[in-house]
């Protein structure tokens, strides 16, 4: 039992270090360690990372927000397409083939991924248009964050509010229909689609799943697919994990961090591809 | 208070400080809930319930926790993490209203209104 606990605790610190400096829930990381590795039935494994999702989007939002790295408005206003996809995603649950969703957001990852290896080649981040756009700028969705690894504020501008807005609302629907990529879609809109700076659409992306992931956690919490014993030193190591991630982010280069996203985010497309096309390993 | 501005990022940094404050509150009051539970699940080795049962109902961990039940004080302190992004929701409205952002008092009441709705449809839904 203190094993089992230990183990927790230490896929927590992990799974939490890894998405707060990368913006995706722990799911990933959490799932396969506790069906494959541990044996444990998948309703479980499901409950499991919800919360992880949680505890690093709360455990990692608290340096964010103090350090100014993230953008408070761009997360508020796309989570409204974010929770309506979640809700609409929820009751198209059986009526709706995940099939082509997942065709359709595997697609999207892979593009995303080519996009941010283009960005790391061109070593482009920070988006300066000589004339700002017009949404974003009525939005005031245009910010600053102080960047620990250059040590200065960096200015940044937004643009493509309404594809953004979608993709938001798509990786809400793919979240309460599938269950999954709570956080690569979101990174994936924000920084592909809304040409936000990696640091800002990663914290951004941390602040928003917390947000999206609170709805269907109440629904898990109480139809029993939460084990205490599991899911509480989980928990704890990930909160732990996520502070501690939170501040390694701030001071790696975006270029690092990029670098590790794109695998990661290639692999997650290429996963939803095969699985979309029936192909099962 | 802060006089009306056009340093948005200044306004933004304090709001952000305010709703960063809170959720830490938030956040440290559930893992020691989490912690104190997980402590006595340990060193008891009794998780306080029948076999696998876990306390489901709030009525079920209000009272465990109160007879000091391992796995009620872990659910309630697992309920609290929760229930912390939507009190950052709860808390920015405030801020943004302390900041006279309307438009930002709106889009954030908005979130709130769908996150309830959804909160509803999943408690009854399922």
């Amino acid at each position: 039992m203190i094993q089992t606990a230990l183990i927790m605790i230490g896929v927590g610190i992990f799974a939490g270090i890894a998405g707060a400096i990368l913006g995706i829930g722990g799911g990933m990381i959490i799932t396969p360690i506790l069906t494959l590795g541990m044996g444990l039935n998948i309703k479980y494994a499901i409950g499991a990372s919800i919360i992880a999702v949680i505890a690093t989007s709360s455990g990692s939002t608290i340096a964010y927000l103090r350090d100014n790295v993230l953008n408070l408005r761009v997360a508020m206003f796309l989570e409204i397409a974010t929770t309506i996809g979640a809700i609409v995603g929820a009751l198209l649950t059986g009526v709706l083939d995940p099939k082509y969703l997942y065709l359709l957001f595997g697609c999207l990852l892979v593009f995303s991924g080519w996009n941010m290896y283009r960005k790391l080649r061109r070593g482009q981040e920070v988006l300066q248009r000589v004339e700002p756009d017009k949404i974003a700028s009525k939005l005031k969705l245009n910010g600053t964050y102080y960047d620990k690894a250059e040590m200065k504020n960096i200015d940044y501008q937004v643009e493509n509010v309404p594809a953004g807005f979608s993709v938001m609302f798509g990786a809400g629907v793919a979240s309460g229909l599938l269950g999954i990529g709570s956080g690569a879609f979101k990174v994936m809109a924000m920084d592909t689609f809304m040409k936000m700076p990696l640091k800002p659409s990663s914290s951004t992306s941390n602040l928003m799943m917390g947000v999206t992931a609170a709805a269907s956690a109440t629904v898990y919490f109480f139809n029993g697919s939460i084990l205490p014993g599991i899911a509480v030193p989980m928990a704890l190591g990930i909160l732990g994990g996520a502070v501690l991630g939170s501040r390694i982010m701030q001071v790696l280069p975006a270029r690092w961090i990029r670098m590790v996203f794109i695998p990661i985010i290639l692999y997650i497309g290429i996963e939803m591809l095969l699985k979309g096309l029936g192909v099962h390993f | 208070m802060p006089e009306k501005t056009n340093a948005t990022a200044t306004e933004m940094a304090q709001v952000e400080t305010i709703i960063g404050r809170i959720l830490q509150v938030g956040v440290v009051f559930s893992a020691i809930v989490m912690g104190i539970g997980l402590v006595i699940f340990l060193a008891t080795g009794n998780s306080g319930y029948a076999g696998d049962t876990v306390p489901l109902t709030m009525g079920a961990i209000l009272l465990g926790t109160w007879q000091l039940k391992a796995y009620a004080i872990m659910m309630l302190g697992t309920y609290c993490l929760i229930l912390t992004p939507v009190l950052r929701v709860v808390v920015s409205i405030y801020a943004f209203y302390k900041e006279r952002d309307h438009l930002y008092v709106a889009i954030t009441t908005a979130v709130l209104i769908i996150l309830m709705i959804a909160l509803l449809i999943g408690l009854t839904g399922k």
